[in-house]
């Protein structure tokens, strides 16, 4: 695949779930074990990037600058800082750790 | 209440609008500057943004292609629809808001996600949940894609975005997106489980798969209702972007 057949097919899947959103009957979908899978996939999900974003080098794992960047980022999230201010803490940080270690 | 000229709840509606639609835009500027670094073209990144429009969705491809290459485009496809699948839950949410004819109903589609769903069910009325749910979606909608243009013109100037930290933003973001989820010992549970799943396959299965693995976790946990309680429902899915009173009315 090239990229731009990954880009294309990838923002019609998300697109499509969208919509699927306003099409499906209401009835249909208000059982409680389709919506805790989906609820529970997000958060199952985003912690894995999470995981491969701090700690992936390659095929490999690496514990280096991103770590103390992302305890800042709880840090900040944990004092209710907004969104924003969390990312910059944490690119600021692992910044100064590789400009200065 | 009785004053209909001023409408004080449409009001706090567009102020909460302005303050999370500001917040979530600006940070398209570590997506744009990350796309790039990841083997995007600048017109490839832009797509991402007008089309998928969808953050997570966004930042795991560009994620999985910066560690795999086109060889984990299946994984990116897959992790962005399954990132994807929240927005539905979503969609059927809003849409009994969204009143009108069909093209209005595809536009509120393409703006469903977690920041409109968020600021708008917060809203008291029928008429500031609308009101919230359109500036909320035209907000994010032109902020985003600029501040998407803008990051990826930078990091076409900066070369190696690491250096400044961005590899790290992008974990931020993913943990920004995570962190209003926790409130639960079953999400807890799934998210802890999911991590040790991810960090123990990443040395020995081709990039993508850890992420597509740790789904599993999901799947498992919510079929069988494993540290469930009885009250998590759909209305306790509502994301929050600003981790606290999304009506803005702030200090």
């Amino acid at each position: 695949m090239t990229i731009w057949q990954i880009i294309i097919v990838a923002s019609i899947a998300v697109l499509g779930l969208k919509l699927l959103g306003y099409l499906v009957p209401q009835s249909l979908v208000s059982k409680p074990t389709p919506t805790r899978v989906t609820s529970l996939l997000t958060v199952a999900l985003l912690s894995a990037l999470i995981i491969v974003q701090t700690l992936g080098a390659g095929r490999g794992i690496a514990v280096d600058a991103r770590v103390p960047a992302l305890l800042v980022a709880a840090g900040l999230l944990a004092l209710r800082a907004p969104f924003i201010v969390v990312i910059a803490g944490a690119a600021v940080t692992a910044a100064l750790i590789r400009a200065f270690v | 209440m009785s004053s209909a000229a001023r409408d004080p709840e449409r009001a706090a509606a567009i102020r909460a609008s302005w303050a999370v639609g500001i917040a979530v835009s600006a940070y398209g500027i570590s997506f744009g500057a990350l796309a790039v670094t990841a083997g995007l073209t600048i017109w490839q990144t832009c797509v991402l943004s007008l089309v998928m429009f969808s953050g997570g969705s966004q930042f795991a491809v560009i994620g999985i292609l910066a560690s795999g290459g086109t060889a984990a485009g299946g994984a990116a496809i897959v992790s962005a629809a399954l990132l994807g699948t929240r927005n539905s839950l979503y969609g059927l949410r809003v849409a009994p808001l969204i009143g009108g004819p069909w093209p209005r109903k595809a536009l509120a589609a393409h703006w469903t996600i977690d920041e409109t769903t968020a600021v708008s069910t917060a809203q008291p009325t029928l008429k500031s949940q609308r009101t919230g749910f359109w500036f909320t979606g035209a907000i994010i909608y032109i902020g985003w894609n600029l501040t998407t243009l803008a990051g990826a013109l930078i990091g076409n100037l900066l070369g190696d975005v690491s250096r400044y930290g961005l590899d790290a933003a992008a974990a931020a973001a993913f943990l920004g997106l995570l962190w209003p989820r926790l409130k639960q010992l079953q999400p807890v549970v799934v998210a802890v489980g999911a991590a040790v799943v991810a960090a123990v396959l990443v040395p020995f299965v081709p990039a993508g798969i850890p992420v597509l693995a740790a789904a599993l976790v999901a799947v498992v946990v919510g079929v069988t209702n494993w540290f469930g309680s009885p009250a998590a429902d759909l209305a306790e899915s509502a994301p929050d972007p600003m981790g606290s009173d999304s009506r803005g009315s702030g200090e």
